[in-house]
Formats: C-alpha cells, sequence, structure tokens
C-alpha cells in the first residue's frame, strides 16, 4: 500500500480494530464481508454507566480526525475542531467522542486501496459495492465492542448525516439524540449527477487503469482532480465564491489570452483538485460516491419515509443551512415533516448563511448556538448535566 | 406572534424568575401536568418553556421566524420551523393533549381549518384573539371612521399580519357552526389579565380586550 498513500495503514495515528471474523458483516448487496479493519479516533473518556458516548460521522471525504491537533496527512486541524474538543459544543471533558473512518475509507479501515487477502493485492474494483447501511452496520459492531447499548448522540453533517438518519431508522433504541445537518434522507437526482460527472472524470483518466492504478504503480490525479473540483464548487454558494474571489486575476495585471489560470477562482479550484489527490484514494472516491446515490430512507417503506421512524424515542435535530444548494432546507423540511407524522421529538432550524453546504463546517455562530442548545437540552433528558 | 404585552405574572406558584405574560400564564393554566403539547406560533418559548419547566410537559412547537425557532432550540425546546396554514396536516390526529394557539388565529389564511386541525391533532384545543368587539375598537369605527389602533393592535391596516379579525360572539358563533364544545372561556383586558365578565356575555364582547377558549370536539 506504501506505493499511493503516504503513510501506510500501520504508520497512521489512531485505533484499528478487526472486526467480522466470526460472524461477518453482511453487506446491502447481500456479500458477507470479513474480516475488516475500521480506523477510528476516540476524544474524551466513556463514563461508567456508558451513558455518554457521541459518535460523530464524517461527509464523503472526512476521516475520523474530528478533533485531532494535526492531521496525519495534511498537517491540518481535525475537520470538525469548532465543534469537538474540550470546552467546545461537543466537549471532550464530558463526552467519549468516537469517530470511524468509514468501510470503504482511504484512512486505514479496510476499503478498496486496502489488500484483498485472497489475492494478496489491492482489492480495487473487486471491492464490494457499500453502502450507508452497511457503513452504519460496520460502526455498530465497533459500538458493541466498546460494550455501548446506547449511544447519547450520533451527529454528523452531509453523508455524516445520512448515516445519523441510518443509525435512527435501524437502531432507534441505540440513539438518544440525533443531529443530521446539511443532509438528507434522500440523495437528489442533481446530486447523483454531479457523483456520476466526478466518477467519470476518474474513469476517464487513462492512469485510472481500470481500477488496477495502484498494481500499475500510477494514480488517476488528473481525474480525481476535476471529480474534486466539481464537487467543490457544489459545496460552496455563488454569494460566497463572489465574496472571494469574484473576477479577481491571479497574480497578474490583466487577462493572457490563454488557458492558464487567470483567475483566482481557477488558481483556487486547481490547488482544492490537486491537495485532495495527496490524500484520497480514487478508488475509495467512487465507491463512497455511490453509497450515498445509493442512499434513500423511504425506499423500503415505498416512500412512506414516515415509516422510518415510527415509534422512536429520539429526539432529532435537524439542520439546514439556506444557500445550500446540495442539501436544501426543502429536503430538511420534508424530513422535518416525516418525523412529525412519526409523532417523534423533532428541532427543525434553517441556519442563514451565504457559505453553501460547507457551512456545517465553518464558523456560523447561528449553528453552533442551536447545536448547543440542543445538545445541552439532550444532556439533561439523559441525566449527564 | 402578534401581539406585545409586556406584563408578566406574579400568580401563585411561580418562582420570581418564573414570571411569563399574565395571558399566557392563563393558557399555562389551563394545562395538566405531565402532558403533551403543541404550541403554534411559540415565538421564542417563553409559554413552552414555562410548561416545560413546571408543568413536565412533553412540548413541542412551530414558529413562523427563523429567530425564533433558533431562540427556542438553543434553550434546548424542540421546535421547528413552519406556520399554522401550512404545516398542521403532517401531524398525526390526536398526537397531542393540547393544540395552542396564542393571539395567531387571526393572522392565519384559513382561520376555521387551522380551528379544525387544532382539534384534530388535540384533544383539546387553546385559542387566544384580540376582539374586534371591544368598546374601544367599535368606538374608533363609529366616532373616528378608522381602523383600530391600540397597543394591543399598534400595527397599521396595510402592515397588520392580523387579516381575520374577529369578535367574541364571532367566534363562539364559528364554534357552534362547527359543533365544537366551549370548554372554558374568559375575556382579558388591556393587560392581559382576567376580567369577570361572564363567559362570552355580550358585556364580554363590549369589554373584554382579547379571547381566550379552550375547546374540544364533540365525541363521536
Amino acid at each position: 500500500m506504501s506505493h499511493t498513500a503516504p503513510l501506510s495503514r500501520r504508520a497512521l495515528p489512531g485505533h484499528q480494530i478487526v472486526l467480522g471474523e466470526t460472524d461477518k458483516l453482511r453487506l446491502d448487496s447481500g456479500v458477507d464481508f470479513g474480516p475488516f479493519t475500521l480506523a477510528y479516533q476516540t476524544y474524551g473518556a466513556l463514563n461508567a454507566d456508558k451513558s455518554n458516548a457521541v459518535l460523530v460521522c464524517h461527509a464523503l471525504t472526512g476521516d475520523q480526525y474530528v478533533a485531532d491537533d494535526v492531521h496525519p496527512i495534511t498537517g491540518k486541524e481535525g475537520w470538525w475542531r469548532a465543534i469537538v474538543g474540550p470546552g467546545k459544543i461537543i466537549d471532550t471533558e464530558k463526552y467519549f467522542v468516537i469517530c470511524t473512518n468509514v468501510i470503504g475509507g482511504c484512512l486505514g479501515s479496510t476499503g478498496p486501496k486496502e489488500t484483498n487477502p485472497e489475492t494478496g493485492k489491492p482489492w480495487g474494483l473487486d471491492f464490494p459495492v457499500i453502502t450507508v447501511g452497511d457503513m452504519v452496520r460496520a460502526q455498530t459492531m465497533l459500538i458493541d465492542h466498546m460494550g455501548i447499548d446506547s449511544l447519547f448522540a450520533v451527529i454528523g453533517g452531509s453523508m455524516g448525516g445520512m448515516q445519523v438518519l441510518e443509525w435512527c431508522k435501524s437502531y432507534p433504541e441505540r440513539v438518544f439524540a440525533a443531529a443530521p445537518i446539511a443532509t438528507s434522507y434522500r440523495h437528489s437526482a442533481q446530486n447523483i449527477a454531479f457523483h456520476e460527472v466526478g466518477r467519470q472524470a476518474v474513469m476517464a483518466d487513462p492512469d485510472w487503469c481500470g481500477g488496477n492504478y495502484l498494481l500499475e504503480g500510477k494514480k488517476p490525479a488528473r481525474g480525481l482532480a476535476v471529480a474534486r473540483m466539481t464537487a467543490h464548487i457544489t459545496y460552496l454558494s455563488e454569494p460566497a465564491l463572489h465574496r472571494k474571489f469574484g473576477r479577481k486575476l491571479q497574480n497578474r495585471g490583466g487577462i493572457t489570452y490563454s488557458f492558464d489560470h487567470d483567475f483566482q477562482v481557477e488558481s483556487y479550484l486547481r490547488h482544492q483538485g490537486k491537495s485532495f489527490v495527496d490524500r484520497f484514494d480514487a478508488n475509495s472516491y467512487l465507491y463512497i460516491t455511490r453509497a450515498m446515490d445509493y442512499f434513500d430512507l423511504s425506499v423500503e417503506f415505498d416512500g412512506r419515509l414516515a415509516e422510518a421512524f415510527r415509534g422512536s424515542n429520539t429526539r432529532f435535530c435537524v439542520i439546514s443551512f439556506s444557500s445550500d444548494w446540495c442539501f436544501t432546507t426543502a429536503e430538511s423540511r420534508r424530513l422535518a415533516h416525516a418525523l412529525n407524522a412519526a409523532s417523534c421529538n423533532v428541532s427543525c432550524v434553517e441556519i442563514e448563511s451565504d457559505k453553501g453546504h460547507d457551512a456545517f463546517l465553518l464558523d456560523e455562530p447561528d449553528f453552533h448556538m442551536v447545536l448547543s442548545g440542543f445538545i445541552e437540552g439532550a444532556a439533561e433528558a439523559r441525566g449527564l448535566n | 406572534m402578534t401581539q406585545t404585552l409586556n406584563q408578566t405574572a406574579t400568580t401563585n406558584g411561580t418562582t420570581p424568575s418564573d414570571r411569563i405574560r399574565v395571558d399566557l400564564q392563563l393558557i399555562a393554566d389551563m394545562v395538566e401536568p405531565g402532558t403533551r403539547v403543541l404550541d403554534i406560533g411559540c415565538g421564542d418559548g417563553e409559554l413552552l418553556g414555562y410548561l416545560k419547566r413546571t408543568k413536565k410537559v412533553d412540548g413541542r412547537g412551530l414558529e413562523l421566524s427563523n429567530e425564533g425557532v433558533r431562540n427556542c432550540v438553543a434553550q434546548g425546546l424542540p421546535v421547528m420551523q413552519g406556520d399554522a396554514d401550512r404545516d398542521l396536516h403532517d401531524y398525526p390526529n390526536d398526537a397531542f393533549d393540547y393544540a395552542i394557539l396564542s393571539q395567531t388565529l387571526q393572522a392565519t389564511n384559513r382561520p376555521r381549518e387551522v380551528l379544525a386541525e387544532l382539534l384534530r391533532i388535540g384533544r383539546k384545543a387553546i385559542v387566544s384573539f384580540p376582539n374586534f368587539g371591544h368598546w374601544r375598537a367599535r368606538f374608533d369605527l363609529m366616532f373616528h371612521g378608522r381602523m383600530p389602533q391600540n397597543p394591543n393592535l399598534p400595527i397599521m391596516w396595510y402592515e397588520t399580519p392580523n387579516i381575520h379579525f374577529c369578535t367574541v360572539r364571532d367566534f363562539v358563533a364559528m364554534c357552534k357552526d362547527m359543533d365544537l364544545i366551549i370548554e372554558r372561556s374568559m375575556v382579558l383586558n388591556e393587560s392581559g389579565s382576567k376580567v369577570s365578565l361572564g363567559s362570552h356575555s355580550n358585556l364580554a364582547n363590549f369589554f373584554g380586550n382579547q379571547a381566550l377558549f379552550m375547546l374540544s370536539k364533540k365525541k363521536g
């Protein structure tokens, strides 16, 4: 593996556990999968009655390093340090925070770049197609191993929010409070379309080698960078892009009448694409985007979403951002209406922000105020205060 | 949602820190402890928070303004953004013991349908509204020829969200027409305190500034 990732799995900081050795993980595709590795981080301490565990679920390109000081690959802070940490909204002095790298991921959990034990070669496209349901079932095996019956809270944004909802549908008795943020109960046609553009960009790169680039000693860096550039645009908003870049030129007095990156926004996107390929595996990107595309919580109930939450005692806080056109407030409201119809305890808040989908990762005081109030209220009800 | 009554109650059983607007206090007094309550147009959660603290209700809220919703959720109250005209149909039948609509009915597009929805999702509905039959409203119209404006109805006719005004007697007639049971009713004075003028007499309709009703459906 060391020929692609800057750090081998063994060198990654944090925990890794092998699961599914005897009882395999039954994937939605019907495959019995295992044994497999889950890489995860924990912060804070589990209390005596194991009632203070918070599972944070990461988004498409996120990972388990939610609150680390220094990310082992990027060297930056963990991706949700604004929210998770000592004295923060998800206070690691009070809660035991768990974050796993999803199955199919590329930072230590079993995914397409790890070795298929049957062949001794990287899985590549032989890796089974996984779903959000599979990601969550893998997480339950870790939570079982930790001896935790009920999580105080399951929280996440975007694909992390899909995992939150999957937890609430499949294991309602194990989730006391749930915050699905900037997410939906199903991936929209528009989002599937953008993902398909990204996947096609990866697959059109000759260095993808039909998915066997690791064996060939290559890396579909251009394709994956284009995929990231496209996706990144969908995470922002037009006003945010305009505020940040406008039509400003990149270190030059005028346009160059060429296809060089004249505009700052072009330069920015190229940088986003380039830095992404250093930390992410192209096949993982295919698999995880596919998992998101397949996500539709209502499908097994013939579209009657409320049935997914019938009888649930979980308290929900559904949060959306006004300028998020990936996961719109309208989708969040449909979810909240279904939760109402199932007589669930639900709050639903739209945060005014021009920062688009990525707002959930950024410094948004109203968002933080709402999430903090929700968690405090839930902690009080759980007897954790 | 539309009114500003700033006096707070100092009635029995509440600590000084737990004072709420007197008209809200009268509503709270109607709610049995430990029940399920939906507060429609819950604003900043004043009533809902009070009911949760003092009566241990399982309370939910619906609020039109984003700011109100944010403030409620930040206090740990389960509230969602929505409005009475559009967002009540999702709730299942008899989901709540009480559906409360305080000072909001007159701002809905279809008050009669909203009232029917309240009594579908709640076993009882508690409704308060400004009384257009109050003598000062009549006086304004009769002698000034102007739409009434007073501390409880401070907004000019062209800006007011209050689009469906009624009098106490109008409301009683609608309840009768809808075959509803008026379990309790009272009129309140300008500061929101209860006025002893019979339930919904002509006198009450003349001197009551606001009206407060608790309604239920006939069985069967």
